[in-house]
């Protein structure tokens, strides 16, 4: 297996077209967090002409919502949560030059036409790695949001998150590309 | 008759609540280090060593192996000579009000309009049935959202037959993909009513995972369908691979003449399960 790249965004266009699906990439700096409610918020904030609580010019989103920290800890347990429910949101932020979006599982047809079009990736990180993952994440802070708990807004600082480009800003699709690798016949009757 | 207090009831809910999220059952392991074994895809093999390490980590130093600790579903058999001094139903509430508090669990259950969350991770799910003795057996399996939301019941035709049950279940983990992090569980349950079978598939995943049902014909059909959903290569995590699930149960019920229920609960890698009997 390839090395590892390192990203630490923000990223540029460059960066971003350095990345092809199927590539394992360590991130280090900052990551911020949002889930279903903050994305309606933020969406809001949008529609409404307001400042969003964090700048998203090559910024990267991670779609997760963490187990309360144990005293002592940094975070808690903070694994991805599925993606697609981000997906309805998810143009409109990569429209104002967010850069790449962390979670688990597909992304609808509409955003990753948008990837390609604004230049960003999306990667998943292992889903249900919780304990394992919130090891790279060295600070956590409450940014906005406060009321929504678990689903909160924050902006994360990690060392070498590990994550893996499932799409690149070229329509690759890691998903698509080793289902068909590894697929039997006779699964489905066509 | 036999007194049994509902307070000692409240004390073992909050400790299965614990556990279940930070102690992975050995069925379940030995299931996923035998799928890291056998898996052909390099990178899957990667993903299953993390998931691997993962809870690993939690065992050993008490942390949710999933940040997603669940809605708390439970299977309760009270034996008929069992007197208890309070409700069953506000006990086990008030053991997982203890547990996702006391055990730092995320509460992840909220109104279903105004989204508003309850801040306790109750009201629990509760099934409860009666069996005979003097004992109360508690069973919970604290259930994540991205494999319950790839959960799906379709009553059939009966003109559909077995071939119809098959199509259902394997377009529908296809569908799911990498969303219910797999290597997933599938379980299956044919017949009864709407309702009856849904709870049957929730059920089925309360089996360690990979055993087979009693029944020939079912345990056949199993394996025929484990064999099916593997070979659609959607592999760990959905990156491509060769163990896309690690077992499939089925359960049946006799049914009306004129229908076929058929519910398919998915469980992520992620499977907690515990029980307790008091």
């Amino acid at each position: 297996m390839t090395e590892p790249i390192k990203i630490t965004p923000p990223l540029t266009d460059a960066q971003v077209e350095k990345l092809r699906a199927g590539d394992k990439v360590l991130i280090t700096g900052v990551l911020y967090t949002a889930r279903d409610a903050a994305h309606k918020r933020l969406i809001e904030l949008i529609e409404n002409g307001k400042e969003l609580p964090f700048e998203l010019k090559g910024q990267l989103i991670y779609y997760v919502g963490p187990t309360p920290a144990k005293p002592g800890q940094v975070i808690g347990s903070a694994g991805p949560t599925t993606s697609g429910r981000m997906d309805a949101y998810t143009v409109k932020l990569l429209e104002l030059g967010l850069k790449g979006t962390v979670g688990k599982g597909a992304r609808s047809k509409e955003v990753l036409e948008a990837m390609k079009k604004h230049k960003a990736v999306y990667m998943a990180a292992v889903g249900g790695a919780a304990a394992l993952i919130a090891r790279s994440i060295k600070k956590a802070e409450i940014i906005a949001y406060e009321d929504l708990g678990p689903e909160a807004v924050r902006r994360l600082e990690v060392v070498d998150f590990p994550a893996i480009v499932v799409n690149d800003a070229f329509g690759g699709d890691l998903f698509a590309q080793g289902v068909e690798k590894y697929r039997r016949a006779g699964c489905i009757e066509d | 008759m036999r007194q049994v207090a509902t307070t000692k009831i409240t004390k073992a809910v909050r400790d299965l609540c614990l556990s279940a999220a930070y102690d992975l059952e050995p069925d379940v392991a030995s299931a996923i280090r035998a799928a890291r074994d056998r898996e052909e895809s390099p990178l899957g093999k990667e993903v299953l060593e993390q998931i691997i390490n993962n809870f690993e980590i939690a065992g050993k130093e008490s942390l949710p192996m999933c940040q997603d600790t669940g809605i708390s579903v439970f299977f309760v058999e009270v034996g008929r000579e069992v007197m208890l001094d309070g409700s069953l139903e506000e006990a086990i509430n008030e053991g997982v009000r203890q547990g996702y508090k006391e055990g730092y669990l995320r509460k992840s259950v909220c109104h279903p309009l105004k989204r508003l969350n309850t801040g306790d991770n109750t009201p629990a799910i509760i099934h409860t049935t009666f069996i005979e003795g003097d004992k109360i057996k508690i069973k919970i399996a604290p259930k994540g959202a991205g494999s319950e939301n790839m959960s799906k019941l379709k009553m059939l035709k009966p003109a559909e037959g077995i071939e119809g049950i098959k199509k259902f279940v394997v377009e529908s983990i296809k569908e799911a993909g990498g969303n219910p992090c797999p290597p997933i569980v599938v379980g299956v349950g044919i017949g009864g009513s709407f309702e009856k079978s849904a709870i049957l598939s929730k059920k089925a995943l309360l089996r360690p995972v990979g055993s087979k049902n009693e029944d020939n014909d079912v345990a056949a059909l199993e394996a025929e369908l484990l064999d099916k959903v593997n070979a659609l290569g959607i592999g760990p995590m959905g990156f491509g691979g060769t163990v896309t699930a690690l077992g499939v149960h089925v359960e049946i019920y006799p049914c009306h003449i004129a229908s076929l229920p058929v519910a398919i609960n998915i469980q992520c890698h992620a499977d907690r399960h515990k029980e307790i009997t008091i």
